[in-house]
């Protein structure tokens, strides 16, 4: 299934690389900076795309790129996991789409509750909770004060005496200061308990590197949860999967990661009408291939796509495969996958030292050594504070062309 | 060393428990005076307060000067009112009345040395007995159970069988039995790491905290909690936390539960509360404030309890706290703050039955502070060196368990005979306890990995495509994940 996303191409001089994918910024992010230019063409863009206009070389402004397959994923038969459905579907956005699932599950089962900074009235900070507060009171959309470490405890008190609450991190890095609770409480209580206290808690929010939001803003709280035992992780890539993980780990009685990624609230998919979730230890086959197995999460995985497009038309086979699970890795997926290709290339957004791709290269290791015709390659950021200026920004996260010339190096 | 209460506006309440109607007995012998440190008290009986509202109100000054402070007056003389203090029997107590101020005077809790009220020995009031027999013998068997409790533990713990970080509750017994006797099945508490005797007096059997102590599987915990981490689900015990300050959330989150289900499941039966127990150290910790303002926000049904025992570990209170008034700090909130003589169970069980009450109704939380000590070291590997013979010694003189037993026989509601065959009783279960706790077994290796999560498919899929969990090496505990 084609997903297709809004390009834009931002002006005043930040960026130059056109195989670089940019997302446009909502006009509800609040976080956007000043730029009226850009989303002005972003609103024309999309204007032109539902008119028709679907390479962006034919847009005004934008550069003419050579010939490109516009959709890597389309290239072969719909050997994906991405969407089953026959039926017709209906078109969301990323944010639409968690929304959606959020408000199913809540329907479904009154002991579901949120809590967070702005989640009720303000409808949360990227809108996924818009709608919930009038529609399900405030006491099941709980507008929190400014205590992440209390809330967050508060949740899990509330989850050990029979509800099911959804705690939002208004941004991920903000749980760093609710780090108490997630390892001590969220983690461990179910097992210093003896098995007595169930934590069905679902801990969401947006993380990863945005457009210039700072260093704070822009963290990768993946890498520094990894490590607490009794917690499970999962980061959601597509409107599909978003979906669908939402719901499952709504449904988990494990305490569930569920890491958003604060550029991708905006993509647009057809997702099935019908009740459906995702598993939360699979993997997802992106692209099945032959020549490498590129093994990849959240935004990484669309800079992997942009990336496989080059690479497609060089005559490469990548196999794309989003990890989705953070914690377990899907080892039967990544294992099959490795025995077949016998190249790995981890693309993540952690940084260098201690990130999920760190880990996933030492469980390959331990797990499927003998397959490896090369040694795994680990594209990750720096291990830099995220700055502010733009092209260092763009520098500490992995493109598309390090991830093409990652995969030539593979494949000599 | 002279400090100033801070200066209260007329308008503000610095207790605003009066608007409640409340009142709470306070004995005048709560008065405890340290550097820097004032806390006071009225004995209601003394006074004779004929209306709930006879808390020190916030009155003019005496003097006509309205820029001193402090201003807080009484309405009803009390008895200690004139005291003065003499040279300090100790270095640990320091004079504070000796400076005669204008400010001074206007004062109105004076201070004196405990040991000196001790010594006094006001002259028995005739008030009517507060409980009946069988509660009395209730609370002094539960006081006796926890001190007999936590002297078995120190016990097997030189004898090997307890290892780690054990903190006993010697001392401390009238808080946990004043408050949590007052609770219902389907009430929540909430401790510390010094929590053997919280759950004990939920209802937790000896022997189940005898065997958790041993780390033996027949532990409320299956033996992988230990001494910190005391949960029973079936009792309503929520922890047992190791880091301070971090169960204080987890018990509001249980009160929000309750409100949940009255309000958005619909269920009026449910008026279950909660009980937060934590202590001096803990009020300055930001959970300590942040969940205060949470539950004072939604009006969640549940008490914080501040064991003040002034002591964290070797940190003194008065060193770590700029307002070593911790009771103060909940009308910061908007919640009534108590100040209550922790070292009489009496004294405890009527501010707990009125703030038990008080959440039950949806008239949300209240921070009592109950000033009491511990008797032993912070754990069993505190030498416990910092502290003053002399206050230790005026804190055993107040021993809860004691105190009530004097006031047993005094109001005749019961003998010695019947409490001595209490003790014995108490003396039987111990011994079953640990002889239960010797014969249990150690748990098994198939244990390890179990409870690691609820639904054990959260170890993920293995390299042959099936659930680890499903793996049989998983189940024998021999996995390695």
């Amino acid at each position: 299934m084609a997903i297709s996303f809004m390009a834009c191409h931002a002006l005043a001089g930040t960026q130059s690389n056109i195989n670089s994918t940019i997302y446009c910024p909502s006009r509800h992010q609040p976080l956007v900076s000043g730029r009226l230019d850009v989303r002005r063409i972003c609103v024309s863009m999309r204007a032109a795309a539902e008119k028709g206009h679907t390479s962006a070389a034919s847009l005004p402004g934008i550069p003419r790129a050579s010939k490109l397959i516009t959709s890597a994923v389309a290239a072969k038969s719909e050997a994906t996991t991405s969407s089953p459905s026959t039926k017709p579907g209906h078109e969301v956005l990323l944010f639409e789409a968690l929304q959606e699932g959020l408000e199913e599950e809540m329907e479904k089962d009154p002991r579901v509750c949120v809590m967070g900074e702005d989640v009720g009235h303000y409808g949360g900070s990227y809108k996924v909770t818009k709608g919930l507060a009038e529609k399900f009171g405030d006491l099941r959309v709980l507008d929190t004060p400014i205590a992440e470490n209390s809330f967050t405890g508060m949740a899990i008190g509330a989850a050990m005496t029979g509800l099911r609450p959804i705690v939002e991190g208004m941004n991920m890095g903000f749980l760093l200061l609710a780090y108490n609770q997630i390892s001590n409480n969220c983690g461990m209580l179910h097992y210093t308990s003896g098995g007595q206290f169930t934590i069905p808690i679902v801990i969401r929010g947006p993380g990863g590197v945005g457009r210039q939001l700072g260093a704070e803003h822009s963290q990768r709280l993946e890498s520094y949860f990894q490590s607490v035992p009794g917690l499970q992780m999962v980061a959601c890539s597509t409107p599909y999967n978003a979906k669908g993980l939402m719901k499952a780990a709504i449904r988990s009685e494990n305490p569930v990661i569920l890491y958003e990624h604060v550029l991708l609230y905006n993509l647009k998919e057809r997702i099935p009408d019908e009740d459906y979730t995702c598993c939360l230890e699979k993997a997802e086959l992106v692209r099945p291939g032959k020549d490498v197995t590129i093994l990849t999460y959240s935004r990484m995985r669309h800079h992997v796509l942009q990336a496989a497009k080059t690479l497609i038309n060089n005559g490469y086979d990548p196999e794309i495969i989003d990890i989705i699970s953070l914690k377990p890795f899907d080892l039967y997926t990544i294992g099959n996958s490795i025995k077949k290709t016998h190249r790995v290339l981890i693309v993540e957004e952690c940084m260098r030292t201690g990130g999920i791709g760190a880990s996933l290269r030492s469980s390959i290791i331990d797990n499927f050594w003998d397959y490896l015709d090369a040694p795994i390659m680990c594209l990750s950021s720096q291990d830099v504070p995220t700055p502010y200026a733009g092209p260092l920004e763009d520098a500490t996260v992995v493109q598309p062309p390090q991830i093409v010339k990652a995969v030539e190096q593979l494949c000599q | 060393m002279f400090c100033m209460l801070p200066a209260y506006s007329p308008t503000s309440t610095c207790i605003n428990v009066t608007q409640n109607g409340w009142f709470f007995p306070l004995d005048a012998r709560t008065l405890v005076l340290h550097d820097r440190h004032l806390t006071f008290g009225l004995n209601m009986a003394s006074c004779h307060a004929p209306q709930a509202s006879f808390f020190p109100q916030i009155s003019p000054p005496f003097s006509a000067d309205t820029s001193s402070s402090p201003i807080v007056s009484c309405r009803f003389p009390c008895r200690y009112a004139s005291l003065q203090v003499s040279s300090p029997s100790s270095g640990t107590f320091v004079p504070r009345a000796e400076e005669k101020t204008k400010t001074e005077r206007n004062i109105f809790a004076c201070a004196a040395t405990a040991s000196r009220l001790v010594a006094e020995k006001p002259a028995p009031t005739k008030k009517k007995t507060t409980i009946t027999k069988e509660e009395g013998l209730v609370l002094y068997e539960d006081m006796v159970l926890g001190r007999s409790f936590e002297d078995m533990c120190a016990q097997m713990y030189y004898r090997g069988k307890m290892f780690g970080f054990v903190h006993l509750y010697n001392g401390q017994e009238a808080v946990s039995t004043g408050f949590i006797k007052c609770l219902k099945e389907g009430d929540f508490v909430c401790s510390t790491y010094r929590d053997h005797v919280h759950a004990l007096s939920k209802g937790v059997p000896a022997r189940s905290v005898m065997s958790e102590l041993f780390g033996k599987a027949t532990g409320v915990c299956r033996g992988q909690g230990g001494s910190m981490h005391m949960f029973s689900k079936e009792h309503g015990v929520l922890g047992g936390f190791a880091f301070i300050g971090e169960g204080i959330p987890v018990a509001t989150g249980a009160a929000f539960k309750s409100k949940y289900e009255k309000e958005v499941l619909k269920n009026d039966k449910v008026d279950a509360v909660s009980v937060a127990f934590f202590g001096d150290g803990t009020c300055n910790n930001g959970q300590f404030f942040e969940c205060l303002n949470m539950a004072a926000l939604w009006k969640l049904p549940i008490i914080f309890v501040v064991e003040n025992n002034l002591w964290a570990i070797g940190m003194s209170h008065i060193r770590a706290t700029s307002d070593p008034n911790i009771w103060k700090k909940g009308p910061a909130f908007g919640i009534p703050g108590v100040h209550v003589d922790g070292m009489d169970v009496l004294k405890v069980r009527e501010v707990a039955i009125e703030a038990i009450a008080r959440a039950r109704r949806g008239d949300g939380p209240t921070l009592v502070e109950c000033e009491t000590y511990r008797f032993r070291g912070h754990s069993l590997a505190d030498p416990d060196e910092l502290r003053k013979p002399a206050e230790k010694a005026h804190y055993a003189a107040r021993d809860p368990i004691l105190a009530l037993k004097k006031y047993l026989l005094q109001h005749n509601l019961a003998d010695e005979n019947e409490l001595k065959s209490i003790q014995t009783r108490i003396d039987e279960v111990l011994e079953d306890a640990v002889d239960f706790a010797e014969a249990s077994p150690l748990p098994p290796r198939s244990q390890l990995l179990e409870n690691v999560f609820a639904d054990p498919k959260g170890f993920g899929i293995g390299p042959d495509g099936r659930y680890r969990c499903e793996d049989p090496s998983f189940t024998a505990g021999t996995a390695q994940v």
